[in-house]
């Protein structure tokens, strides 16, 4: 059983997924922020690889990556670095427990060479991938069957305007959760709760083979139980970019933020 | 009108949208329906006689079409060669551009769309694109890199004199390439209301087919005048310039399935292809993914897309239209390119052997003839893709050197 699978039979709500990109702020702190989010008690952690053009990002997550690509990072940097992710905590890795996914953009994999990028990610202990601009089409022409051979979950993306057959689809296709967008918005804005809590209790009442995780749009404590009232989870990426911004005290600034997410004050 | 069902084309992307390797639509979820949605009904209404008959009286009435062929006699002289020039610079606004800023505001009308949104780099596309929106009394939004709005105040202050918003986009390099993702973010957020207006035969499929298709009235016109001048529908050259590649689209379509006619693609060189200061995707790129469709990408070998440079802001952009990509890998298109100099010393040459100033993009098109090897039984049309006067700024900083 892959480790996002083990993470969904054990915890069936309040599942928290935090976005952080790799070399961002600092080219070396993409595992020293990992290990912060996991002390912090989040449950998965969605790692980015910066990318000059990512169209699903808003621009907090833009300026993050121009800034990690400033910074050096590459896909052969980030890599190297994530040979040390599934070390024992004591020697400065994760552990062999917490979920990790790469969340990119198809470019940059593909000049690194899909079936590479996949060998690469599942040796260093990575679970699952997601990449919001490769198309159903394609993945069912030729990237699903190289995703499959190395054990990789792939998780798709729905939003409020993906008619409930498409859901059905992208569903079927993914593995390990789907990744609700709880409005048809880039990352980062501000949403109506109302409207995205309607559209979760849609989603929820489908037989829907894999849980699902809400992102964009989640920012305090506040929608992360709206979104949670109708999911297995949420997924926090902008909100907390802005918190490590020109912070280099990556440990206690993450656990205070995160400490808000999870409890009550 | 060509028909559905020629299969083995270099005109027709298959139903997914590739023209041999290169297209696809590449898009986030969050364009799926938008662009599903023009997808299932673009042909549909793009063949219907009511749009047709709207956009032909438009392109007659409003734009000026058919734009003339002109027999270029001085400039002909001198390459030894019969020399045609297709007078799209003499469309309204001048230049191509507003052929599929007409047929796109059309669409989105028939659509229900109430809001259009565009990029633009130069500004001419969202002159053409605002004009049409005036026309038709539709709100307008242009995003326009940051830099590229210092560098074209006359055509941010027409943009905004017809009506237009144009909104700085700060993010990424602050150039064309930033303004299309500001863009395609807009309509991320605006999934119901609002048209994209694409400017070139870029982007997701079905873009790159819709745009070659309202562009290729120019290659359309260009047979007719050609058989009504010279007895034959057939030139033996068509030479165009290429950023995006919208009016060598239109210049090459009703041509591309004709192998006597050989099909001449200039891309900007910028200081010299190998400068690191240059526009020529084909030479410059590998296959990779940009603005929604895999072609020819200007980019590192990590795969981050670069800044390309040219003195001509309208092929100042790093990729290249799916339909060129395969033009240039299948060998159908011969690609060359001139440097910022030459198209500044051809846009000068031209303006005083023909009468005509031509823009900065079009001066590359005419730069690369003389390297050609035309002979005088050949019949070459230029396609004079737009007029110099937004230029004008650049000229006026050269015309010392080249007055005689």
């Amino acid at each position: 059983m892959s480790r996002i699978a083990e993470l969904f039979k054990e915890k069936k709500s309040h599942v928290l997924n935090v976005y952080c990109t790799a070399g961002y702020p600092k080219l070396d702190s993409t595992l020293p922020i990992m290990r912060a989010l996991q002390e912090s008690g989040v449950d998965l952690i969605e790692l980015g690889i910066p990318y000059s053009d990512p169209l699903a990002d808003g621009p907090v997550i833009q300026a993050s990556s121009s800034e990690a690509i400033e910074n050096g990072m590459t896909l052969e940097v980030l890599f190297d670095q994530l040979k040390e992710l599934r070390l024992p905590t004591a020697e400065g890795g994760l552990g062999n427990q917490l979920p990790v996914i790469l969340m990119g953009y198809m470019n940059p994999v593909l000049q690194f060479g899909f079936e590479r990028f996949c060998a690469k990610a599942a040796e260093v202990g990575v679970d699952g991938i997601i990449l919001p601009d490769l198309p159903a089409f394609e993945f069912k022409q030729h990237y699903g069957t190289i995703l499959q051979k190395y054990q990789l979950d792939f998780i798709f993306l729905v939003t409020p305007e993906t008619t409930p057959e498409r859901v059905l689809q992208l569903d079927s296709l993914s593995s390990g959760f789907l990744y609700a967008v709880s409005s048809s918005a880039t990352t980062g804005n501000e949403q109506n709760m109302d409207t995205v809590s309607a559209y979760l209790q849609k989603l929820a009442l489908m037989p829907l083979k894999n849980p699902v995780l809400v992102g964009f749009g989640i920012k305090d404590r506040k929608t992360f139980l709206t979104a949670c009232e109708h999911t297995a989870g949420a997924i926090i990426g902008s909100a907390y970019i802005k918190v490590l911004h020109g912070n280099i005290h990556y440990s206690s600034v993450t656990q205070h933020f995160i400490h808000s997410i999870l409890h009550a004050d | 009108m060509q028909t559905e069902t020629i299969t083995q084309s270099f005109v027709h992307p298959d139903t997914e949208g590739y023209y041999g390797n290169f297209g696809g639509a590449y898009i986030p979820e969050m364009l799926y329906r938008n662009v599903s949605e023009l997808r299932e009904q673009y042909l549909n209404i793009i063949h219907g006689a009511d749009f047709r008959k709207e956009m032909e009286s438009l392109l007659r009435d409003y734009v000026g079409r058919p734009t003339p062929l002109f027999l270029s006699e001085r400039l002909g002289k001198e390459l030894n060669t019969q020399l045609y020039l297709k007078r799209e610079d003499l469309c309204h606004t001048g230049a191509h551009k507003i052929n599929n800023t007409v047929g796109q505001i059309l669409l989105a009308r028939r659509l229900g769309k109430t809001r259009i949104i565009a990029e633009t780099g130069a500004g001419q596309h969202g002159v053409a694109t605002a004009t049409v929106c005036a026309l038709k009394g539709m709100e307008c939004i242009v995003y326009m890199g940051e830099k590229d709005i210092q560098r074209q105040a006359p055509n941010v202050a027409r943009m905004k004199m017809l009506g237009a918003k144009v909104i700085p986009a700060m993010s990424g390099s602050r150039t064309l390439k930033d303004a299309t993702n500001e863009a395609i973010r807009d309509w991320i957020n605006h999934p119901n209301d609002t048209h994209y207006i694409i400017g070139s035969v870029v982007g997701p499929h079905p873009y790159p087919d819709m745009v070659a298709r309202f562009q290729s009235v120019i290659s359309e016109e260009i047979r007719m005048q050609l058989l009504d001048k010279t007895g034959s529908e057939l030139p033996t050259h068509v030479v165009a310039c290429v950023g995006g590649g919208s009016n060598a689209a239109g210049a090459f379509y009703h041509f591309l399935d004709e192998p006597t006619v050989k099909i001449v693609a200039v891309e900007a060189a910028g200081h010299g292809i190998h400068s690191g200061m240059s526009a020529a995707t084909t030479q410059l790129g590998k296959p990779g993914i940009l603005h929604g469709s895999m072609s020819l990408v200007m980019q590192t070998a990590d795969g981050q897309v670069t800044e390309p440079h040219s003195i001509s802001a309208g092929l100042d952009y790093p990729g290249v239209g799916p339909i060129h990509a395969n033009l240039y890998k299948s060998g159908r298109g011969q690609f060359e390119s001139a440097t910022d100099a030459e198209a500044l010393e051809w846009a000068f040459h031209v303006s005083k052997t023909e009468g005509i100033i031509p823009a900065l993009e079009t001066a590359h098109a005419f730069a690369v003839l003389p390297r050609l090897g035309l002979k005088p039984t050949d019949r070459v049309v230029v396609c004079l893709s737009g007029r110099g006067d937004k230029d004008l700024g650049t000229y006026m900083q050269e015309l010392d050197r080249f007055e005689k």
